[in-house]
C-alpha cells in the first residue's frame, strides 16, 4: 500500500466527485423523465385501449342456453322432453398432467378405451382461456359419487349438470319425431356461432330438424366478472334466454301405439293423416332406433349395429321408402278417368283373363287368370273393376288415358313431389312420363309401360306418407291439403306446395270411385268372385264406413352384394302388401297408407293393420282417451 | 476545504446534537428520516390494496419496516472510521459466506442461494454483498489518488466481478448485475476515466451478439418477450401485457384504491412484490406515479447533498453509491413493469412487498447516516 503514504490531493478528488455526482443526478434525471413519459404514454395514448382490453379481462359474458322447447302430440303426450345429464367437464389449463389425470380418472370411473379417446380429442375444443369442456356423458350416480371422492386428485375437472334431449317414448317416436345429435365439428363451421353458444345439441331430423329455430330459443348471457383464472365474481347484468317454443303435433300418441301393435314387428310402415286438417296422425316405421342413443353421442358399435343391420332401421320407410303403388294407384286413374270423361259409370268391359296391346303378341295378365284361360273377371265396370281390383279393365284404362294425361294428371293427388309441409327428409317418389324416360333411361316410352303403369306397376314410385295424402285428397272429395306434423303453425308457402291440378276434377267423379272403395271392404256374402277383395279379412263384422283399397306391389330390387342364408332372401323376395283406406266414407276422420314389406298380398295382410288402427281411432273413445305410454314405450 | 486535513477524527458522540451543536436524533438525518417515512407510508397505503385489502400483509409489512429502522438506526451510531477499516475483513467475510453456498447452500427452484444456520439465520449471502462490495470499493479508492489509474481499475474490477461472478452462477443473474452495477457506480463516482468506460462500452457492444448465445433460453425470451410480448400472450408475455393495460387503464388519475380490476381479479402477477408499481399506477394514475417519483426524487437529492458533505473520499462514494444505486433500482423496476426492460426480478425499493431486500435498503441507509451525522462541517 505504498500509494496510500503519498499526500493525496482531497481538492481535486472532491472536485471529480463533485462533477461525477452532477453527471449522475443529470443521469437519474433524464433516467426519470423516461419512465414518466413512458407511463405518460401508457395513461393517455394507450389509455382507451387498455381501458378496453382490461374491461374485456374483467367482463365475460356467459352465454345462457335457452331451455329446448317441448315436442307434445296432440293430447299433450310428451314425446320429446329434456332431463338433466351430469357430465364431466375439464378445463385444460388447470390440467397438470393430462396422462396421469386420463390414466387414474379411467381407473376411478371404469372408462372404456372408446371414452378416453373422446376424452382427448374433446379436451382439446376450447377455445377461450379457462373454458371448460364437456368429456364424459351421463354420469351414473356411482360414477358422481366416485369422481367426488376422490376429487383432490382431479383439479380441472369437474360434474357439471345440463338438460339435454329426452325421448320418453323411446323407438315408437323416432321416426315421426325425429332428434338431435351433438354438434360437431362440420355443424360447428355453419352454425351462427352466439345462437349456440352453450348449446351443444341440433335439431338433426325430422321435426327436430324442422322446427330447430322454435324450439331452439333464444340464446341469453350474464356478464359476469371473472377473475383471470376465470372464477365468475358477481353478475354484473345480463340478458335471459327465451326458452324454445313447445310445439303440439297433430300426432296421436296412442295411435301411433296402436299401429305399432298391429304391425307386430313387422318390417312396414303406417301413415295416417286427418283429411280435414292435412295433421298427420300417426306416421310409423319399423323397425326403429331408440333416438336416446343418438344424443349424446352414439357408440361406435352400436351405431354399426344399427348402420349395417339388413333391417335397416334408421331407414325411416314412411317418408323416404319408396314403392310401387301396385292396385292402390286404380282409385286415383279412375277418378282422372272419369273427370275426362274417358269413360263413364256404366261403360264396361269383358275380361278375358288378360290384354293385349295391338299389333302385340304380348298378353298382359289379370291377377286371378290361370294357365287354363278360364280367369277374368267377366263383364266389368268401373265399380267393380275396384272392388275385385280387375287388372284388365285398368290395362285398358291407362292404355284409353295415354301416358301424357296419366303423367300430368296423377300430380294432382301429390304424386312425383314432395309435399309434405314439415318433414324435410322426405322423398318425392317417382311419377314417369315420357320427358323422364327420355332424359334418364335414353329410352322412348313403350305403350306396354303405359299398361303396367294402369295398375300401379313399372317405373312408378312412391311413400306411404305420400299414398297416405293422395288418399285424405280422395276422402275429402278433391279438396288438397299438405299433410303436416305440427299445429298452429303458419305456412306461408302452403299455397306454393298445393299440387297443380289439385280440385279440379268434377263433382261427379268422387261417389263411384268411393263407392267402389267401400265395396272393397264392405260388399260380401256374394257368389265367388264378387266380394269385395278385402270383405273376407276385414269386412264382415266392421262397425262404420270405411273405403278402402289394397294393393300388391313387386319387389324391385333386392341388395345384393351381402351373403344372407337363402330363406332370408325368399323372404325379401316376397311382394309389398299396400291398404290404403279412410273412414267414415260420409264425414272422414282418419286417411291413412299402410304398407307390409315383403308381407304378400295387399288385402290379406295390410287390410287387417289398417282396421286394427282405424278402429282403434274411430272407436276406442277418440277425444277421451288416455294413451298408455307404458304400452308406447315398447320398443 | 479547511477541514480536509482531518482525515482520521474520531466519530461524534451519540447524543441528540452534533459538536456544532445541531440537532440530530440519534445520528439520523431528519430530511432522510422525512423523505423515507413518506415513501414507506405510500407505499404502506399502495400495498394495502394490492394486497386486496388484507391488513395481515400490512401488519408484516409494517413488522419489517420496524426492523429496517431498528436496523439503520443501529447502523447509524457506527463511526464512518469503524466502516472504513472493517470494509475489506466485511467483504472477505462476504466473499466466504458466498463461497460456503457451494458446499452448504440450500437449493431453492433450482439455483442456490441461501445459507441456512437451523433454528437461527436463514439469508442470501448475496444480500450482504450489496453494501460490503461499494463498502470494500471506497474504502480501496480512498487509500489511492484519483482519479484511478489502470492498475487500480483493474484491480477494483477483479473486486468486483469475483463475487458478482459467483452471485451469477448460483445463478442469479438479477441480483449479480445488480450488484455489479452498484460496485461500477463507486467505479464512476471515483473518477474512472470516460476513455476506459467507451473501450468496455464498445466491447460489451462487440461482444452482445456473442453474449446474446451464451445467456439461458429464458433469459433470450424474456429479452424478446420485452420487445414483443403478443409473441406468447398466455405465457412469457402474459405478465408484461397485463401490467402495461394495468398501467395504461388508470390513466391520468386512476381508478380509485382497491378499484384497480388488473390487480384485484388477478390478471396482474406479484401485484404486491415486483409488479407493484402497476397496482399504483392503475389505482392512482399518472399523478400517483409521479408523486412516488418526486418522493423517489426527493430521496436522491437528499442522498446526494449528504454524500457532497462526506468528510471522505470514502464517505462520498458510499453514501452516492447508495444513492445511485437506488435510484438504478427505482429504473430498472419501472422500466421492467411499464415494458421497456427486460423481466428481471427486481423489487420496487421500499414499496415492495418483501423482506431481506428491505433490511439490506435501511442498512444502506443507515451507512448514510453515519457517514453524514460524524461529518465536521457542512457544505450544503
Amino acid at each position: 500500500m505504498r500509494e496510500a503514504l503519498a499526500l493525496k490531493d482531497h481538492r481535486s478528488e472532491s472536485q471529480i466527485y463533485v462533477e461525477r455526482a452532477a453527471t449522475g443526478a443529470v443521469v437519474v434525471l433524464v433516467l426519470f423523465s423516461l419512465l414518466i413519459l413512458r407511463v405518460g404514454y401508457l395513461q393517455t395514448v394507450q389509455y382507451s385501449d387498455s381501458v378496453a382490453r382490461s374491461e374485456k379481462n374483467r367482463v365475460q359474458v356467459v352465454a345462457r342456453p335457452p331451455v329446448r322447447g317441448l315436442i307434445l302430440d296432440r293430447q299433450g303426450v310428451l314425446l320429446a322432453d329434456n332431463r338433466p345429464s351430469r357430465n364431466l367437464e375439464v378445463i385444460p389449463e388447470q390440467i397438470v398432467n393430462m396422462e396421469d389425470t386420463l390414466f387414474h380418472l379411467a381407473t376411478v370411473l371404469e372408462m372404456s378405451e372408446e371414452e378416453t379417446a373422446r376424452f382427448r380429442r374433446l379436451s382439446g375444443r376450447t377455445t377461450r382461456r379457462f373454458e371448460s369442456a364437456p368429456v364424459l356423458f351421463d354420469l351414473s350416480d356411482e360414477q358422481v359419487a366416485r369422481f367426488e371422492a376422490n376429487r383432490f386428485r382431479f383439479p380441472g375437472l369437474s360434474v357439471q349438470a345440463k338438460l339435454v334431449r329426452n325421448y320418453p317414448q323411446g323407438a315408437l317416436m323416432a321416426h315421426a319425431v325425429g332428434s338431435v345429435r351433438r354438434i360437431n365439428d362440420r355443424d360447428a363451421a355453419s352454425l351462427n356461432a352466439t345462437a349456440y353458444a352453450s348449446t351443444d345439441h341440433i335439431g338433426k331430423l325430422g321435426v327436430e330438424r324442422f322446427y330447430e329455430t322454435e324450439l331452439l330459443g333464444q340464446v341469453g348471457y350474464d356478464r359476469v366478472e371473472a377473475n383471470a383464472r376465470g372464477r365468475m365474481m358477481r353478475v354484473l347484468d345480463g340478458v335471459k334466454p327465451i326458452n324454445g317454443q313447445n310445439l303440439t303435433l297433430y300426432l296421436d300418441a296412442g295411435l301411433q301405439a296402436a299401429a305399432d301393435r298391429a304391425l307386430d314387428g313387422r318390417r312396414g310402415a303406417v301413415v295416417a293423416i286427418d283429411p280435414k286438417t292435412g295433421g298427420i296422425l300417426a306416421l310409423l316405421s319399423r323397425p326403429a332406433y331408440d333416438p336416446n342413443l343418438f344424443v349424446q353421442g352414439i357408440s361406435h358399435q352400436n351405431y354399426n349395429a344399427l348402420r349395417t343391420s339388413m333391417d335397416a332401421p334408421l331407414f325411416n320407410r314412411a317418408i323416404q321408402g319408396q314403392y310401387q303403388p301396385g292396385s292402390t294407384l286404380k282409385p286415383f286413374i279412375g277418378l282422372i278417368a272419369l273427370g275426362g270423361s274417358t269413360v263413364t259409370v256404366s261403360d264396361s268391359i269383358e275380361d278375358p283373363g288378360w290384354y293385349q296391346l295391338p299389333g302385340n303378341e304380348r298378353l298382359y295378365r289379370d291377377w286371378n287368370w290361370t294357365k287354363t284361360n278360364d280367369g277374368g273377371h267377366g263383364r266389368v265396370n268401373i265399380e267393380k273393376a275396384l272392388y275385385r281390383s280387375c287388372n284388365v279393365y285398368f290395362y285398358d284404362l291407362a292404355v284409353r288415358l295415354g301416358i301424357d294425361r296419366l303423367s300430368q294428371d296423377l300430380k294432382q293427388f301429390g304424386f312425383g313431389q314432395a309435399s309434405v309441409l314439415d318433414l324435410p327428409d322426405a322423398n318425392a317418389g317417382l311419377l314417369p312420363s315420357r320427358a323422364w324416360k327420355r332424359a334418364t333411361r335414353k329410352l322412348p316410352w313403350y305403350p306396354g309401360d303405359t299398361v303396367n303403369l294402369g295398375i300401379g306397376h313399372g317405373d312408378i314410385l312412391v311413400t306411404p306418407l305420400q299414398m297416405a295424402a293422395a288418399v285424405a285428397a280422395l276422402a275429402n272429395r278433391g279438396r288438397w291439403v299438405a299433410p303436416r306434423m305440427a299445429q298452429n303453425q303458419s305456412f306461408e308457402d302452403a299455397a306454393r306446395s298445393s299440387p297443380s291440378g289439385a280440385g279440379q276434377l268434377p263433382e261427379h267423379v268422387w261417389e263411384p270411385i268411393i263407392g267402389g272403395m267401400e265395396k272393397v271392404v264392405h260388399r260380401g256374402n256374394q257368389i265367388y268372385g264378387e266380394n269385395g277383395t278385402a270383405w273376407s279379412y276385414i269386412g264382415r263384422d266392421i262397425e262404420y264406413r270405411m273405403a278402402g283399397k289394397s294393393g300388391t306391389a313387386q319387389v324391385v330390387a333386392i341388395e345384393q352384394g351381402e351373403v344372407y342364408e337363402a330363406s332370408i332372401i325368399e323372404e325379401r323376395k316376397r311382394k309389398h302388401a299396400w291398404f290404403i283406406a279412410f273412414a267414415p266414407i260420409e264425414d272422414p276422420k282418419i286417411a291413412l297408407a299402410v304398407l307390409l314389406e315383403n308381407g304378400g298380398g295387399g288385402s290379406e295382410y295390410a287390410a287387417p293393420v289398417a282396421r286394427e288402427i282405424i278402429d282403434y281411432y274411430l272407436l276406442e273413445g277418440a277425444g277421451s282417451r288416455v294413451p298408455d305410454v307404458a304400452m308406447a314405450r315398447r320398443q | 476545504m479547511s477541514g480536509d486535513f482531518v482525515r482520521r477524527l474520531p466519530g461524534g458522540a451519540t447524543s441528540f446534537r452534533n459538536h456544532r451543536g445541531e440537532f440530530t436524533w440519534f445520528n439520523l438525518d431528519p430530511w432522510l428520516m422525512l423523505i423515507l417515512l413518506s415513501i414507506v407510508s405510500f407505499g404502506l397505503v399502495v400495498l394495502h390494496s394490492a394486497s386486496d385489502g388484507n391488513w395481515v400483509v400490512v401488519e408484516a409489512q409494517l413488522v419489517r419496516l420496524g426492523l429496517g429502522f431498528g436496523l439503520m438506526i443501529l447502523i447509524a451510531q457506527i463511526p464512518p472510521y469503524f466502516l472504513l477499516r472493517t470494509a475489506p475483513l466485511l467483504y472477505g467475510l462476504g466473499l466466504i459466506l458466498l463461497l460456503l453456498i457451494y458446499p452448504f447452500g440450500t437449493e431453492v427452484n433450482g439455483s442456490r442461494r441461501w445459507l441456512r444456520v437451523p433454528g437461527v439465520l436463514n439469508f442470501q449471502p448475496s444480500e450482504l454483498m450489496k453494501l460490503f462490495l461499494p463498502m470494500v470499493l471506497a474504502w480501496y479508492f480512498h487509500e489511492r489518488h484519483l482519479p484511478p489509474g489502470l492498475k487500480p481499475v483493474l484491480v477494483s474490477c477483479l473486486l468486483l466481478l469475483v463475487p458478482a461472478g459467483l452471485i451469477i452462477v448460483q445463478p442469479d443473474l438479477g441480483t449479480g448485475l445488480m450488484i455489479a452495477t452498484s460496485g461500477f457506480l463507486v467505479l464512476i463516482l471515483a473518477g474512472l476515466p470516460w476513455r476506459y468506460m467507451l473501450r468496455v462500452g464498445a466491447l460489451v457492444l462487440i461482444s452482445a451478439p456473442a453474449l446474446w448465445f451464451v445467456i439461458k433460453d429464458y433469459q433470450r425470451g424474456r429479452i424478446l418477450t420485452m420487445f414483443d410480448p403478443e409473441r406468447d400472450p398466455l405465457g412469457a408475455g402474459w405478465n408484461i401485457i397485463q401490467s402495461k393495460i394495468a398501467i395504461g387503464s388508470g390513466g391520468f388519475s386512476g381508478k380509485g384504491l382497491l378499484n384497480g380490476t388488473q390487480s384485484h381479479l388477478d390478471f396482474l402477477p406479484e401485484s404486491s412484490t415486483d409488479f407493484i408499481i402497476a397496482v399504483l399506477a392503475e389505482e392512482l394514475g399518472f399523478l400517483g406515479v409521479v408523486s412516488l417519483l418526486a418522493l423517489y426524487g426527493l430521496f436522491i437529492l437528499r442522498g446526494l447533498m449528504m454524500s457532497l458533505n462526506a468528510q471522505d473520499t470514502f464517505g462520498r462514494l458510499l453514501c452516492g453509491s447508495i444513492t445511485f444505486t437506488f435510484s438504478v433500482y427505482v429504473f430498472v423496476n419501472i422500466g421492467m413493469v411499464s415494458g421497456i426492460l427486460p423481466v428481471v426480478g427486481v423489487p420496487l425499493p421500499l414499496v415492495s412487498y418483501g423482506g431481506t431486500a428491505l433490511l439490506t435498503l435501511f442498512a444502506g441507509f443507515g451507512l448514510m447516516m453515519s457517514i453524514h451525522s460524524h461529518r465536521r462541517i457542512t457544505l450544503l
